[in-house]
C-alpha cells in the first residue's frame, strides 16, 4: 500500500494544468479528490510520475444556477449536498450524492473526478445521462463539450483526450413537476452499488439510467420512452434489456438482474409519486 | 464513629470497585490520540521491512533474483529462505504442533506466503524493492477444498511430512491431513441415533473469516549488540510466551529478550501467533545490528496472517417424539490452511469443540475433528472467542432449530425442555466437561418476557399470511440462541501452550503514601484491563481504583502470564489479582492489629479499614496502614507492603446468555434489516457494568459482521476474492442496529470473586442468532437450511430456491 515515486505539481490555473498535462503526457494524471486514483496508486496498479493536483485552480469550484446548472469539477459530493438552491432545484443530485460513499470520502471527493474516472461503479455517470449533463473538457486546441450519454465507452475508457481536463458539468434544469427517485442497493456503506437506478418522470417526457451493471452507465432510450407512455413494466424490460451485469463478491449476473429490475421499479414507483 | 465519618455505602462507592461503571482510564489517551501504537514507535536508524509475497497459492519456487533490489538506493539487505537456512530459522514451530516456513522454501502453498524479506532505509525504499525482485514460480495443482484434499489423487501439499504417518495430534491417514481428535462415546451414540424416534441431520459450514483488528500485526525489533540484549516491541497478545518461544528458536538467554506489547488496536485473536514477520525483524536486526520495523498492510493482515473458522460440521441429533435430546453426533472437517498453526491448547487440537453439547442436557455424544491441509492462509485462531467454541455454539444452535423442525416444535420451548437444570450443576457433559454453574431457565424466561416472545410469533404468523395474500414482500424472522462459553483457560493440569501452562499472574506494590500498582501477565487490546483491574483490587484492599496503577505487557517488568485471549484475563489474571490483593489485605490485617494493639483475631475488615470488632470507632483505614508499613519497626514483620499471586484455576468459566432477534428480510432483494436484538448476558459477577455493555456491543457487531457478511474467500485457484475492506466486510454505525443489553447475575463457585468472563460471550451467542433469525424467516416455506453469510445475494437465493420469486 505504498505508491512509487512521482513528482507532484499544484498549479492554480487551467492553463498551467493543461500545459503540464500536454508536457508530460503519458506520466502525468490529473488529481481531483483523490479516491480512486490514490488506491491505485498505492496498490501500485497506477504509477504516474507526475500528479498535477487541481485543489488550487479558483476555476474548477463553484455551482452557478443559471440559464442551466453548472457545477465545477471540483465541487465536492459534501458541497453539491449542502448547496440549497442545487437541492430545490434538482433534488435527486443531493438524494443520490448521500448515498455515495461515507461522510468523510464525501468531504473531499469531487463530483468532477466521479464522472471523469470512467469507472461503472461511480452513481454520478448514470445520473448525469439520467439528466442529460453535458461535460465541459479543455485541452491544449481549446474546450468542447461532450454529452454525458456519449461520453462512455467501456471501463476507464471515456471520450476524454488524455491531456483534456473535465472542468464542469452542465445540467439543464428539470421541467418544473418532474418526479426523480436515486435507488441503490448496496452491501454496506461505502460501498459501489449491487444495482443502482436514476429516474425523472415528467408529464410527457422520463429518463432512465442505471449503475454498475455494465462496463459503463447505461442509458435506456427506450425504458424512458415507454415511461414517459406511463409503461412501467415495459420501462423496466427495455431497461432490463440494455443491462450487462458481471459475477462478483456482491453476487452472481443472474442475481443482479433481478434486483436491477426490483430498485428500477421501486425508482420509478417513487419517482411518479413526486411529480407534479 | 460521629455523623462526618461516611457510612460503608459512601465508603464503597468512592473505592470505584466492584459493580462501578467507573470510566475507562485509558481513554483520555486515546481520544485526544496519545496513543503508542507499535507503528508509533521510532528508534535512531531504524530500518523497515517488506515482504515479497507469493502470487500464487501452490508453486515450486523456481528461482529468486534480487540483484535489481539490492542495487537500489537505501536497500540494505533481501532475505530469503536461503539465507536464514543456515540459523535454521526458514522454518520455525507453530503454536499446534506443526511447522511453518517463515520464508518459501523451495514452494509457496497460499497466495500471499511470504518470500523474501527486504530491508531498507525508509518504507518506500522497501516497497520499490520488492517491486524489482524477481521470483520465477512453477504452478502446481491447487486445492482448495478440504474435501477435495483428502480424495487419493489429491496434489501433495507437504512435502516435507511426506511419509510421515504419526503427527502432532496421532496419526494421520493421507498426505493432506493432519489429525483426528475424538471424543465421547461412538458406540453408544450411534445405538441412540439408531433407535431414536426421531433424528435431525445437517451439513453446517462455518466459512472462513478473519479477526481484522483496526490495527494490524507488526513489531519493531532492536538488537543492542553490545549489551547483548533483543527488545522487540510487538502487538503480542501472549508477550511472555513470546519472549520464552523467541527464546527457544533463536538460542538468545531468555533474560536477554526484552518483549514490549505498547497499546494494541484490537486482537481479537489475530494477534497470538507467531509471523514470518517477527522472525524476519529479529534476524534483520541481528544482522544489521538496527532497529528493524515490520508491519503489515490491511491487504496482508486479510491474505497472509491468522484466519478464523473454516468448518465443516456434519451433524446428526436424536430425540424423543415429545423433543427430549437424547444423543448428538458430530463430525467436522476442519480446514486449517497450507501450515497447523491453530492456536489452542496443545492438548486440544480443535480446541474446546467438544462443548458444542451447549446449554443443554444431552446424555450421550461423540466428536471427531479431522484437520486438513488446503492452499489457504494457515491461522484457525479464536476470533472473538475461546477456541472453538464460536464454532460449537454456532452448531448446537443450528442443530437445536433443525431439530424443532424436525419435531414441529416450538424452538424456544425445545431448549426449555433440554436446558441443564440449576440444579444439576456442577454438571459433567458428556463431552467431559464440568459446568461450574448455572441458571438456565430463569435467564430465558427473562429473555422471552423481555421481548414478548408470544407476540412476536403471533406477528410473524400474521406476516406469513399477509405475504401470501400478496400483501407485502417482506417476511419477518425470529433468531434464537442460548449458549454456554467455556472460557479462562486454564488449569494447568490439562491446559498449556507449547509446554506453558495456562495460569497467569499479578503482582502488586502499594507505596507508602496509599497509592498503588499492579503488574499483570495479560495485556490489554481494548478490553480496559487498567479500569477493571484496578477495580477488583479496590475492593479487596480498601484502596481507591483511581490511585492503582495498572500496568502490562512489558516482559521485564511484569510477571510472567500466558496473556490475553480467550476471555482469560478476569477468569485467570483477574482471579491471580484479587488473591494478590487478599495477600495484602492479610498482612495489613497484621500492621493494623499492631498499630491498635489488639491481636490480628480482634480486628475485622470493613470496605476500606480495619476496625476492632465491637468497637467501630477504632480503625485503621488502608491509606494509614500503608505508611505504617514503610515507617514502622513491627515485630515478627518485613517493611513493606507487596504481594504476588500466580494463579492457576481449579475449572473453566462457564458464562452463559440469552439472545433474541427480529429480522424483516425483504424477499425480492435479500436485503435484511435487524429489527431488534436482545442480549442477556450471564458473566457471572460484573465488575464494571458499563465496560460489560460496551464488550456486549463490540461482539454482536462482530458477530453481526461474520453472520451478515465477512468472509475470506478463494476462487478455485486459490486467489483471495475478499482482500480490501471493500469486499471483507467490518460494520460501521451505519450497519449497526440497535442492541438492548440485560444481564442476570450467576457467580462462579471457584473464582475468587465470581467472575467469568465476558468479552467473547456475544460474538459465540450474536452469531447463531442473527443466523436463525434469517433461517426462521423462511420456515415456513419449508425451508431448514442456509450456511453464513447472509449477504443479500445468499439471502434472495433463499427466497429464490424456494419459489418465492414467481
Amino acid at each position: 500500500m505504498i505508491p512509487g515515486a512521482f513528482d507532484y505539481h499544484r498549479p492554480t490555473t487551467l492553463a498551467e494544468a493543461t500545459g503540464l498535462l500536454a508536457e508530460h503526457g503519458d506520466a502525468a494524471r490529473v488529481l481531483a479528490g483523490g479516491h480512486s486514483l490514490i488506491p491505485m496508486m498505492k496498490l501500485r496498479m497506477a504509477a504516474p510520475e507526475h500528479l498535477i493536483d487541481l485543489a488550487a485552480i479558483e476555476a474548477l469550484r463553484g455551482i452557478a444556477l443559471g440559464t442551466e446548472i453548472r457545477i465545477g469539477a471540483m465541487v465536492t459530493q459534501a458541497e453539491l449536498i449542502a448547496h440549497e438552491g442545487l437541492a430545490a432545484a434538482c433534488p435527486i443530485l443531493r438524494e443520490a450524492a448521500l448515498q455515495i460513499a461515507d461522510p468523510q470520502v464525501r468531504y473531499v471527493g469531487t463530483v468532477g473526478g466521479n464522472v471523469a474516472n470512467g469507472d461503472p461503479g461511480n452513481d454520478m455517470p448514470g445520473l448525469m445521462q439520467c439528466l442529460g449533463a453535458r461535460y465541459a473538457l479543455t485541452g491544449p486546441d481549446g474546450s468542447r463539450e461532450v454529452a454525458a450519454r456519449d461520453f462512455y465507452h467501456s471501463a476507464y475508457v471515456t471520450e476524454r483526450a488524455e491531456d483534456e481536463i473535465l472542468t464542469a458539468i452542465l445540467i439543464p434544469h428539470p421541467a418544473p413537476g418532474t418526479g426523480y427517485a436515486y435507488e441503490k442497493q448496496k452491501r454496506k456503506i461505502g460501498d459501489y452499488a449491487t444495482a443502482a437506478a436514476a429516474v425523472m418522470v415528467g408529464r410527457s417526457a422520463a429518463s432512465i439510467a442505471m449503475t454498475n451493471l455494465a462496463d459503463r452507465p447505461i442509458w435506456s432510450q427506450a425504458a424512458g420512452a415507454a415511461l414517459a407512455s406511463g409503461d412501467v413494466a415495459g420501462a423496466v424490460a427495455a431497461a432490463l434489456s440494455e443491462i450487462d451485469p458481471s459475477d462478483d463478491n456482491r453476487g452472481p449476473a443472474e442475481f443482479k438482474r433481478h434486483v436491477a429490475g426490483v430498485i428500477l421499479k421501486r425508482a420509478i414507483e417513487r419517482a411518479r409519486a413526486r411529480a407534479a | 464513629m460521629n455523623e462526618m465519618t461516611p457510612n460503608q455505602s459512601e465508603r464503597a462507592e468512592k473505592l470505584k470497585g466492584l459493580g462501578s461503571s467507573r470510566k475507562r482510564v485509558e481513554d483520555v489517551r486515546f481520544t485526544q490520540g496519545k496513543g503508542n501504537y507499535v507503528d508509533d514507535i521510532k528508534l535512531p536508524g531504524m530500518l523497515f521491512g517488506d515482504f515479497v509475497r507469493s502470487p500464487y497459492a501452490h508453486a515450486r519456487v523456481v528461482s529468486i533474483d534480487a540483484d535489481a533490489a539490492k542495487a537500489l538506493p537505501g536497500v540494505v539487505a533481501v532475505l530469503t529462505a536461503a539465507d536464514l537456512a543456515p540459523l535454521g530459522l526458514h522454518w520455525m514451530p507453530t503454536l499446534a504442533g506443526d511447522k511453518q516456513m517463515v520464508l518459501a522454501d523451495g514452494k509457496v502453498l497460499f497466495q500471499g506466503q511470504e518470500v523474501a524479506f527486504v530491508v531498507a532505509t525508509d518504507r518506500y525504499a522497501a516497497a520499490d524493492a520488492v517491486e524489482l525482485i524477481e521470483v520465477e514460480y512453477e504452478e502446481l495443482p491447487v486445492v482448495t477444498d478440504p474435501f477435495k484434499a483428502l480424495e487419493p489423487g489429491a496434489p501433495v501439499l507437504r512435502e516435507d511430512l511426506a511419509g510421515k504417518t504419526e503427527g502432532a495430534h496421532g496419526p494421520r491417514r493421507h498426505h493432506n491431513h493432519i489429525f483426528t481428535w475424538e471424543q465421547g462415546d461412538k458406540d453408544a451414540t450411534e445405538q441412540v441415533l439408531s433407535g431414536a424416534d426421531v433424528v435431525a441431520e445437517e451439513m453446517i459450514y462455518y466459512h472462513r473469516t478473519h479477526p481484522c483488528p483496526l490495527e494490524t500485526c507488526g513489531c519493531v525489533a532492536s538488537m543492542d549488540k553490545v549489551a547483548g540484549k533483543l527488545t522487540v516491541w510487538g502487538t503480542f497478545q501472549a508477550p511472555h510466551a513470546v519472549r520464552t518461544v523467541a527464546s527457544l528458536i533463536s538460542g538468545i538467554a531468555e533474560h536477554n529478550i526484552r518483549i514490549i506489547s505498547p497499546d494494541i488496536g484490537g486482537g481479537f485473536g489475530n494477534k497470538v501467533g507467531v509471523y514470518p514477520g517477527y522472525i524476519c525483524s529479529i534476524v534483520a536486526s541481528i544482522v544489521t545490528g538496527k532497529p528493524v520495523k515490520w508491519v503489515e498492510d490491511r491487504m496482508e493482515n486479510l491474505m497472509a496472517t491468522a484466519f478464523a473458522r473454516d468448518y465443516w460440521m456434519k451433524g446428526r441429533i436424536a430425540a424423543t417424539k415429545d423433543g427430549k435430546i437424547t444423543g448428538l453426533w458430530c463430525h467436522v472437517t476442519a480446514d486449517h490452511g497450507g501450515f497447523d498453526a491453530c492456536a489452542d491448547p496443545t492438548k486440544f487440537p480443535a480446541g474446546f469443540f467438544n462443548i458444542c453439547t451447549g446449554s443443554y442436557d444431552i446424555p450421550v455424544a461423540y466428536l471427531a475433528v479431522d484437520g486438513v491441509y488446503t492452499n489457504k492462509a494457515p491461522g484457525g485462531v479464536a476470533y472473538r472467542c475461546s477456541f472453538r467454541v464460536t464454532e460449537a455454539a454456532y452448531f448446537i444452535e443450528r442443530m437445536i432449530e433443525v431439530l424443532a423442525i424436525k419435531l414441529g416444535m416450538d424452538a424456544a420451548e425445545l431448549r426449555r425442555v433440554n436446558f441443564i437444570r440449576k440444579d444439576q450443576f456442577p454438571y459433567h457433559s458428556a463431552l467431559g466437561w464440568e459446568y461450574d454453574s448455572g441458571d438456565y431457565h430463569t435467564a430465558w424466561d427473562k429473555a422471552l418476557a423481555a421481548v414478548g416472545y408470544e407476540d412476536l410469533r403471533a406477528e410473524q404468523a400474521d406476516r406469513i399470511e399477509a405475504f401470501r395474500r400478496g400483501e407485502t414482500r417482506k417476511l419477518m424472522g425470529i433468531g434464537l440462541t442460548f449458549f454456554t462459553e467455556i472460557v479462562g483457560a486454564g488449569p494447568v493440569k490439562n491446559c498449556d501452550i507449547l509446554g506453558l501452562g495456562m495460569f497467569d499472574s499479578c503482582e502488586i506494590r502499594i507505596h507508602p503514601t496509599g497509592s498503588a500498582i499492579a503488574r499483570l501477565g495479560t495485556i490489554s487490546q481494548g478490553q480496559g484491563h487498567a479500569t477493571t483491574f484496578a477495580q477488583i483490587l479496590a475492593s479487596e484492599i480498601g484502596l481507591p481504583a483511581d490511585d492503582i496503577t495498572i500496568e502490562e505487557g512489558d516482559t521485564d517488568t511484569a510477571p510472567y502470564g500466558l496473556g490475553t485471549y480467550g476471555s482469560r484475563s478476569t477468569p485467570v489474571a483477574g482471579a491471580a489479582t484479587a488473591m494478590a490483593g487478599r495477600k495484602i489485605r492479610a498482612k495489613a490485617q497484621m500492621i493494623a492489629a499492631y498499630l491498635l494493639e489488639v491481636h490480628d483475631d480482634d480486628v475485622e475488615w470493613d470496605v476500606d479499614r480495619f476496625v476492632v470488632k465491637g468497637a467501630p470507632e477504632r480503625f485503621k483505614t488502608m491509606k494509614e496502614i500503608a505508611f505504617a508499613a514503610y515507617n514502622q519497626a513491627i515485630p515478627g514483620l518485613e517493611p513493606g507492603l507487596e504481594a504476588v499471586s500466580y494463579y492457576d484455576p481449579p475449572n473453566m468459566t462457564y458464562p452463559f446468555g440469552a439472545y433474541v432477534c427480529v429480522v424483516d428480510v425483504d424477499v425480492d432483494t435479500g436485503v435484511t434489516d435487524i429489527r431488534r436484538f436482545y442480549a442477556l448476558d450471564d458473566c457471572g459477577t460484573r465488575i464494571n457494568p458499563m465496560i460489560i455493555e460496551g464488550q456486549v456491543h463490540g461482539g454482536l457487531t462482530e458477530a453481526l459482521a461474520i453472520a451478515m457478511g465477512q468472509e475470506i474467500a478463494y476462487d478455485e485457484m486459490g486467489n483471495v476474492k475478499t482482500g480490501t475492506l471493500m469486499d471483507f466486510f467490518v460494520p460501521t454505525a451505519w450497519e449497526t442496529p440497535h442492541y438492548e443489553t440485560d444481564w442476570t447475575t450467576t457467580p462462579s463457585p471457584h473464582h475468587p470473586i465470581g467472575a467469568k468472563g465476558v468479552g467473547e460471550s456475544p460474538n459465540v451467542g450474536g452469531v447463531p442468532c442473527f443466523s436463525n433469525a434469517v433461517n426462521d424467516a423462511f420456515r415456513a416455506f419449508g425451508h431448514v437450511h442456509a450456511h453464513m453469510p447472509h449477504d443479500h445475494w445468499r439471502v434472495w437465493k433463499i427466497a429464490h430456491d424456494l419459489g418465492l420469486h414467481g
